[in-house]
């Protein structure tokens, strides 16, 4: 049977979650006031999850947007899931606590286990939860506290839980990401490589890197699917030429470049755009 | 000559050694008998070798031993008797003198130490060199064999220097009898029995001599259990604070456990990372009732699935295949705790998972649960309460990678071994220093704060035993001779993973037979029969100290790395008995991969032969000093570039600054593993010079030293390699006070010096400003690279067991010095007396530099030799500084004897402190004796009764 840690980059099932209309105007932003094209958006979207249902099998779940919450769509901060279990975060951004609602329910109904988190001195956003299949780092960021961490700590007690400082971008995953089984990829900016540089010295096991000259770019979305292996959705040269050619080199993955110019502006990444499941997974 | 014998002698010891580390099979095989008794009968090669005795009686006499063996096998009751009363002739020539012995010891030690131990010294360093390389386990062996060599008409120092150097002469023949003199003593001890809880819950109960070394008892129950790859378990028992100990197998049962609990639990000490690596189905058995019961008690944690996917292999490797048609276990399963919190949903899921693994065998349903439980974070990761320096709880978990740190669950920091160069504890203080990172210039030093000296202790001996144990490739000498008076010389006594694995490789049994049992009611009760003597050594009767705290978590203390000087140092300047508690310890440890092939150690002794009497000569100098200085300092060279790992005991000078009164070792391993550290560390240890071998001088300069070293090395560190080992020398001074350590590296010498004073007890004979003077000297050294190069070897000041000296050939690389081993030999000589025996180990620093008359303050004379002898018997340790100044045209030798007498209630101090001073002015005739200080420390009787 699977046991512990097998199948790193294995999913059955995503969820995915509608654009809002107050995604333009509301969504919450760190930096970039270029004004976000709602329609563009939505089009990047509807791309994204045209690949994980069509080309690449997967169940997805759709959940509807909800206006109230403009930035519902990155799905990723309201949940980790790993295995069986599901942690429902409480997120560092209290307009999007509710978020988790819709979430939790659809998770409940594919049977997974629910921690949810409780305490409210606690916030933690899916974005800073980097899982390596071996392990899991958790930026400390704007978001995500300690306690949120030790809380993660404690849903998923098979693995170590090391805490990452994250001093700028919004989340740990701003500029790193799973690009392979003990596969890092990361920007290459220094706070970037400085986090690197934290992990791989709070690990007991190796990781390799890739780095690619934009930390934006360096959050992609890393499956091991039967039939298809190593698959790898990544930006695109339009948006990211430097670090496109990086991923490009990667001649063992599928490469699905996926466009996400829009999303960028609201520091949403590829991965922020679904939660992965692996269904089967269960014991 | 004395090299040659050594030689010789080490072969013989090496050979004992291995016959040692493969009794099993060369037991097995010479021996016909099959049974059971097989193991006891190895295990008590192991234990005369080891316990010093067997090796050199086990080669002597191989027929002899042979037939001990066999009658032993036969009835493991009787094997005592034959053995005892062989010993019993033999030993009754002897035992007349052994006393008599004992009360000249110290003096007769001290002239032939001066000789002996500078031969043995050499001896046990080329031997430990040689070994090291090769053999790295041997070394240790090797000093135990010289320790364990006991008595001979000397004593036990005797003994051991006489088989080493004299070989050939008594050598065979000596042992032999010495050993039975031994077992004659035992023979006459009483026995008591010992209740060992093993894993399957459970209890063994067996009669061992009360004066019984841990080792012994630990191989019964091996044996008990038909265990071979017995490396990566040990007994535990209970302190008379709850804390589980580890019991340290050189040790005497008795010395350890308080309150005559004779309670023990048979556990898991070295989790291996990877079980399948094992060799036997019953050790991987045992680790998976090991990682049950951890797992159970939360100690594991570990999630629901993962959980109730354990719980299956277990249904699986105990009850078979899942029967449908038969009622389910459920009454096992009421029994069965298979977590902290079980429920029913859980016990659901482990019987939907269990009708999974059909057809499984009990010992691949082992191997998987082993497979998944390896996987978890905390597997093999010993956790014990601290808190950091700003006093906020945290735990540091001890493993086979290295030193975690944990804030609740979460992970918040790691050092992995290579990055630690050295590992301390000053009272409830815990240290790690760091090696520098690329970017960084200087080491830095991590403390942590626990809740009292006694778990501090166990956290480092943890430290030290795992590293150790995963490491290297064979453990570093230690300092056998255990006085830790001023510092621990705790060392893993083991076999490491690596050797384990080998010995492992070479098992060559039919899987045994064994029964898994859900049931843990089975219980047999083996009668023990009588402890040989072999196992207790007298010498570690003596032993003051229980060292071995191990384990547990202990509340943790606010405050963080507080230097606080010692308590209680009073001086004055009466000789008195001083009684010192160890209460620092250091291990530095580095670990350097450089050549991927292990290059050939060459022990180079130094070359200047040994002075006979380092003392008197010391009075003059330098040439003496030069002898002295080989003693302690053993340099081999490797010029295999690729990674050698040769685990060796160095004491680093820059360290020494730190060391208490610890010893630091250096160990290098290669490590496949982040390499760029090791590369780094290449660097610096393998900075072993060729020339400073003879160079190498000990500088005996305690606390001074190590501080200038520790700032020549920041700076020149990678650039000459010299100034590295040089410094590395000096590191192994550790002075008691820690305060001073603090003061010292602010600051460097002066203060230093007057709490080395203090520290040492003063001696008479010698004048006390010869301290002052080496300790200037050193920081001289220190700041004049050149000089250190010459005169650079750093005597180990009292206590401070290892001083390592490497020096790399540029192509060449690593080595290294231990200067444990020749401690550890002369130590065994002592130890066999049991009586206070002073060892004497001579550092002798010789540079030019400007030594200040008092103090070095600065500028005074020309400092133009200074040495350091130390030497150490089991209760008394003997530290010589001799200082040559010239000073306009004057020139002045003043020497200073520290003697620490470390206590046990047995021992007489007063008596001791009188004799050693008695000595010195018989050394000293023409000199006066300007000063004694006395300082008394006296220790927490809790850990060291």
């Amino acid at each position: 049977m699977a046991g512990l840690m097998a199948g790193f980059g294995l999913y059955t099932h995503a969820v995915v979650r509608g654009i809002p209309a107050s995604l333009a105007k509301e969504a919450l932003r760190m930096g970039s006031q270029s004004e976000v094209d709602l329609a563009g958006a939505r089009r990047e979207h509807e791309a994204y999850v045209e690949v994980l249902k069509t080309r690449l099998g997967l169940e997805v779940v759709e959940l509807p947007a909800d206006e109230s919450f403009p930035d519902c769509v990155f799905v990723e901060d309201a949940a980790v899931v790993c295995g069986d279990t599901a942690l429902i975060t409480r997120p560092g951004a209290e307009s999007r606590r509710g978020e988790t609602e819709i979430m939790k329910k659809a998770l409940m109904d594919l049977n997974l286990n629910i921690v949810e988190m409780t305490d409210e001195k606690a916030t933690l956003d899916g974005g800073d939860v980097l899982f390596t299949g071996r392990e899991f780092f958790v930026g400390l960021s704007k978001r995500t506290n300690q306690r949120g961490a030790e809380i993660l700590a404690d849903a998923f007690k098979d693995y170590a839980v090391s805490t990452v400082p994250v001093e700028h971008g919004l989340h740990l995953k701003s500029f790193c990401s799973m690009g392979g089984p003990g596969l890092i990829v990361i920007g290459s900016s220094e706070p970037a490589q400085k986090a690197l540089k934290t992990m791989q010295q709070m690990s007991d096991h190796r990781y390799d890197k890739l780095t690619v000259a934009d930390d934006l770019a360096a959050n992609c979305v890393y499956m091991n699917l039967p039939n298809k292996g190593h698959v790898l959705l990544h930006c695109t040269s339009e948006e990211w030429p430097e670090s496109a050619t990086v991923f490009e080199k990667l001649k063992d993955h599928m490469l699905i470049p996926l466009s996400n110019g829009e999303k960028v502006k609201l520091d949403g990444a590829l991965t922020c755009c679904s939660v992965l499941i692996n269904k089967k997974a269960n014991i | 000559m004395t090299t040659e014998a050594g030689s010789e002698t080490e072969v013989k010891e090496k050979a004992a050694e291995e016959s040692a580390a493969e009794p099993e099979q060369t037991e097995k095989a010479s021996e016909e008998s099959p049974e059971p008794a097989n193991d006891q009968g190895e295990e008590k090669d192991k234990e005369e070798k080891e316990g010093k005795e067997g090796k050199g009686i086990s080669k002597y006499l191989p027929t002899w031993l042979k037939k001990q063996k066999s009658q032993s096998q036969t009835s493991p009751t009787k094997e005592a008797p034959p053995t005892e009363e062989a010993v019993t002739e033999v030993t009754a020539n002897q035992e007349g003198p052994v006393p008599e012995v004992n009360g000249h010891a110290e003096e007769v030690e001290e002239k032939e130490a001066a000789k002996s131990e500078q031969v043995n010294e050499k001896e046990a360093e080329s031997d430990s060199n040689a070994s090291a390389d090769t053999e790295p386990a041997k070394e240790e062996k090797v000093e135990e064999s010289a320790e364990s060599h006991p008595e001979e008409n000397k004593g036990i120092t005797g003994g051991a220097e006489e088989q080493k150097q004299g070989g050939e002469e008594e050598g065979g023949q000596t042992s032999i009898f010495q050993s039975p003199l031994r077992l004659v003593r035992k023979t006459k001890m009483k026995l008591v029995v010992c209740h060992v809880s093993l894993l399957d819950g459970t209890n063994f109960t067996c009669e061992v001599e009360k004066r019984a070394k841990g080792q012994f008892l630990f191989f019964k129950v091996c044996e008990q259990l038909n265990l071979m790859e017995k490396d990566y378990f040990g007994l535990t028992y209970k302190d008379n604070h709850e804390h589980e100990c580890w019991l340290d197998p050189t040790k005497e049962i008795k010395r350890q456990i308080r309150s005559n609990n004779w309670q023990f639990a048979f556990n898991v000490k070295f989790y291996p990372p990877d079980p399948s690596l094992l060799t036997e189905d019953i050790t991987r058995y045992l680790l998976c009732l090991q990682l049950r019961e951890d797992v159970a008690s939360g100690r594991l944690p570990c999630s629901f699935v993962t959980h109730a996917l354990l719980g299956s292999y277990t249904l699986q490797a105990e009850f078979g295949d899942y029967e449908p048609d038969q009622p389910r276990p459920n009454d096992y399963m009421g029994q069965r705790t298979f977590a902290p919190n079980q429920n029913k949903e859980m016990e659901e899921k482990i019987f939907e998972l269990h009708k999974s693994h059909r057809g499984m065998t009990p010992a691949q349903a082992d191997t998987q649960f082993l497979e998944n439980a390896k996987k978890l974070s905390m597997y093999g990761v010993d956790l014990h309460h601290a808190k950091d320096s700003e006093g906020v709880d945290i735990m540091l978990g001890v493993c086979a990678n290295g030193l975690l740190v944990y804030k609740d669950r979460l992970r918040i920091n790691r050092f992995a071994w290579p990055k630690i160069l050295k590992i301390s504890y000053k009272r409830n203080n815990f240290y790690i220093k760091i090696r520098p990172g690329e970017t960084e210039q200087f080491e830095s030093t991590v403390g942590f704060k626990l809740q009292n000296h006694r778990s501090a202790k166990r956290l480092w001996k943890v430290c030290v035993e795992n590293h150790s144990f995963f490491r290297l490739n064979a453990a570093e000498a230690p300092a056998k001779a255990r006085f830790l008076t001023l510092g621990s010389k705790f060392r893993y006594s083991g076999r490491t993973q690596a050797q384990s694995r080998v010995a492992s490789s070479l098992i060559d049994r039919p899987a045994p037979n064994f029964e898994r049992t859900s049931s843990k009611r089975i219980s047999r009760s083996l009668d023990g029969a009588p402890v040989i003597s072999i196992t207790e050594a007298s010498e570690n009767g003596r032993d003051p100290h229980l060292e071995l705290h191990s384990d547990n978590k202990e509340v943790s203390a606010p405050q963080t790395e507080a230097s606080a000087a010692d308590s209680t140092a009073c001086d004055t300047k009466e000789p008195a008995k001083t009684t010192e508690v160890e209460i620092e310890e250091t291990v530095v440890v580095q670990e350097v991969s450089k050549a991927p092939k292990p290059g050939l150690v060459t022990v180079t002794i130094s070359p200047p032969v040994d002075p006979p009497a380092a003392e008197q000569e010391e009075t003059r100098g330098e040439q003496q000093q030069v002898k002295a200085q080989v003693e302690i300092v053993a340099a081999k060279e490797t010029k295999a570039p690729p990674r050698e790992s040769v685990s060796s005991e160095s004491e680093s000078e820059d360290e020494a600054e730190y060391h208490p009164n610890v010893s630091a070792s250096i160990c290098h391993t290669q490590i496949p593993e982040e390499e760029e550290e090791e590369e780094k560390e290449k660097e610096k240890e393998v900075e072993v010079e060729e020339k400073s071998v003879e160079r190498d001088t000990v500088a005996a300069v305690p606390d001074a030293p190590c501080l200038s070293a520790e700032v020549s090395q920041t700076v020149e560190a990678a650039t000459s390699q010299e100034e590295e080992d040089v410094q590395k020398k000096t590191t192994s001074e550790e002075m008691e006070k820690e305060g001073e350590r603090e003061a010292e590296e602010s600051t460097e010498d002066p203060m230093l010096t007057p709490d080395e004073a203090p520290n040492g007890h003063a001696l008479p004979e010698e004048s006390v400003t010869g301290t002052h003077t080496a300790t200037t000297a050193t920081t001289e050294e220190d700041q004049t690279p050149k000089m250190n190069g010459d005169a650079p070897t750093l005597a180990e000041a009292e206590h401070r067991p290892q001083v390592i000296c490497c020096s790399e050939p540029p192509v060449v690389k690593t080595e290294m010095v231990t200067i444990s081993d020749t401690f550890a030999a002369q130590k065994t000589e002592i130890a066999t007396k049991e009586v206070p025996i002073v060892h004497t180990e001579t550092k002798t620093i010789t540079y030019e530099a400007a030594q200040l008359d008092g103090n070095g303050d600065g500028e005074p004379g020309v400092l133009m030799t200074a040495q350091t002898i130390t030497s150490e018997s089991l209760c008394t340790t003997t530290t010589t500084h001799i200082t040559k100044t010239l000073k306009g045209g004057l020139s002045e030798t003043r020497i200073e004897k520290r003697i620490v007498i470390t206590g046990d209630c047995d021992i007489d101090h007063d008596q001791a402190l009188a004799q050693a001073i008695k000595e010195a002015k018989e050394q000293h005739p023409d000199m006066s004796v300007t000063r004694v200080v006395v300082h008394k420390e006296t220790e927490l009787a809790e850990e060291e009764d």
